[in-house]
């Protein structure tokens, strides 16, 4: 092939090998044939059409590729889609309910103006999820819903009315709050 | 900012990973791959081959037992951070685990990958080299313990040789009664460290230092254990004098140039101000 003779040093047996990936997304068990090489976050996006999924820094930073990997954030722009072959991965998309209604997180977001033009808040709300949904106790302090929130940059609303949607959703989400 | 092409192969044992890595010098180890994935996105990193090992049974063990901590290649950060077995044991892992990067990564990344990966100012090599501790390797001549003083080697340059896998790390349990600490610096909570250093302290019936070890982070071209500092502390009975002049003899082993977060001035003076806190902190946690 011409791409051989443009590119004569690069080994034959190095040519964007592909592998079989089969994973639960969203519920769903999906199968494709990808390339070893292609990002988490670009087979979500991509090969699936999942453009909740943001991609920001695709080194770690920004955290807005955040997706759930069998229970625990996770960067989806820092793991191969191989290494997620055999796994359940939960995407923003998997929130709201079919008739539009929002999630509880979702919900306090909207209600604590914890977004401004949104490019962070699926990153965000993979990870604040993956929070409220473990076993773990959160710590609703100031300190401790930073801690949560460190690994996910916004550029636009200085994170206050963030840490009030993740209170007001730890309060909706909380089955036995008032029970203590 | 996507990698450049490489092949791909699971294998399911550490044999069969080792004979890979004997056939291609170009190949690299994929774990959790928290650091080495980014820089394969920036192409700072083009291994010819990964060989991922998450499929290989028996690596993702934490087990306490013979006065150390085992943690196998497939561990995770956070699976360390979150064992109550590793607190008791080794606190001061604990501490340390909290500054590594943030919860998302530390879900991913392996305690072990970041030891082989070896950053001069991560946090996990200088906590092996601060507990005394060694890693265990895999190679195609039979296996091999190294001790952490002589794993590191520069930055991102460890004794591992080529046809060699690091299988699992050992950190020592603290001694009885032992204070620890570890303190560090960073612009951000989650970035490497500007500057940290890390104590463990026993102290006898009067008071006065009976053991001590101190070591640091992001100061030089390697995780560094600080001998003078850790003479100067060695009986003393820990006046403000005595842990003054261990900060002055820690920032002797200061070599890192200044760099766009901290010149080399201002990196010594925090760090003798880290190994002062460190040491006060470490004695009052000491039994």
């Amino acid at each position: 092939m011409a791409r051989g003779k443009i590119k004569p040093k690069l080994p034959q047996s190095s040519d964007d090998p592909r592998v079989s990936v089969k994973l639960t997304v969203n519920g769903e068990e999906v199968t494709r044939e990808v390339s070893v090489r292609m990002l988490l976050s670009d087979f979500l996006r991509h090969e699936l059409g999942l453009t909740g999924t943001h991609v920001g820094c695709e080194h770690g930073i920004c955290g807005a590729c955040t997706i759930v990997m069998d229970g625990k954030a996770a960067r989806s722009c820092l793991t191969f889609a191989v290494q997620a072959s055999g796994r359940e991965i939960r995407t923003i998309e998997s929130l709201a309910d079919p008739d539009g209604t929002l999630h509880p997180l979702q919900q306090a977001f909207q209600d604590c103006h914890g977004l401004q033009c949104g490019y962070c808040t699926p990153g965000m709300i993979m990870n604040i999820l993956s929070h409220l949904e473990s076993d773990t106790e959160i710590d609703l302090s100031d300190a401790g819903v930073r801690e949560i929130l460190a690994g996910n940059l916004c550029r636009c609303t200085g994170y206050q009315n963030i840490i009030s949607a993740v209170r007001r959703a730890a309060d909706h989400m909380a089955p036995k709050a008032g029970q203590e | 900012m996507k990698p450049s092409l490489f092949d791909y192969v699971a294998p399911r044992s550490v044999d069969e990973a080792v004979g890979l890595l004997k056939e291609d010098s170009g190949a690299m180890i994929l774990a959790g791959g928290q650091s080495l994935i980014p820089a394969m996105n920036m192409r700072l990193a083009s291994p010819s081959r990964l060989i991922d090992i998450q499929n290989i049974p028996g690596l993702s063990h934490i087990t306490i037992g013979n006065g150390k901590i085992a943690v196998g290649a497939m561990a995770r950060h956070r699976e360390v951070e979150l064992h109550d077995g590793v607190a008791a044991a080794n606190p001061v892992l604990r501490a340390a685990l909290g500054h590594v990067a943030h919860i998302p990564i530390r879900n991913r990344g392996t305690v072990v990958g970041s030891l082989c990966h070896a950053d001069a100012a991560a946090e996990m090599p200088m906590i092996l080299v601060l507990t005394g501790g060694s890693v265990q390797v895999a190679g195609s001549d039979g296996g091999r313990e190294i001790a952490a003083q002589d794993f590191f080697q520069f930055h991102m340059t460890t004794s591992r040789q080529p046809d060699e896998m690091v299988v699992e790390a050992h950190f020592p349990a603290l001694p009885p009664g032992a204070g620890f600490a570890f303190e560090e610096f960073t612009r951000r909570h989650g970035d490497y460290a500007i500057a940290a250093a890390g104590c463990i302290l026993t102290r006898n019936g009067a008071g006065a230092v009976a053991t001590v070890a101190l070591a640091a982070c992001g100061v030089s071209s390697k995780p560094l254990r600080l001998a003078a500092a850790e003479q100067i502390l060695a009986g003393s009975r820990l006046t403000a004098a005595d842990i003054k002049a261990a900060g002055d003899a820690a920032c002797a082993a200061v070599t890192a140039p200044g760099d766009m977060h901290a010149t080399a001035g201002y990196r010594k003076h925090l760090f003798a101000t880290l190994v002062r806190r460190a040491v006060e902190r470490a004695a009052a946690r000491a039994q």
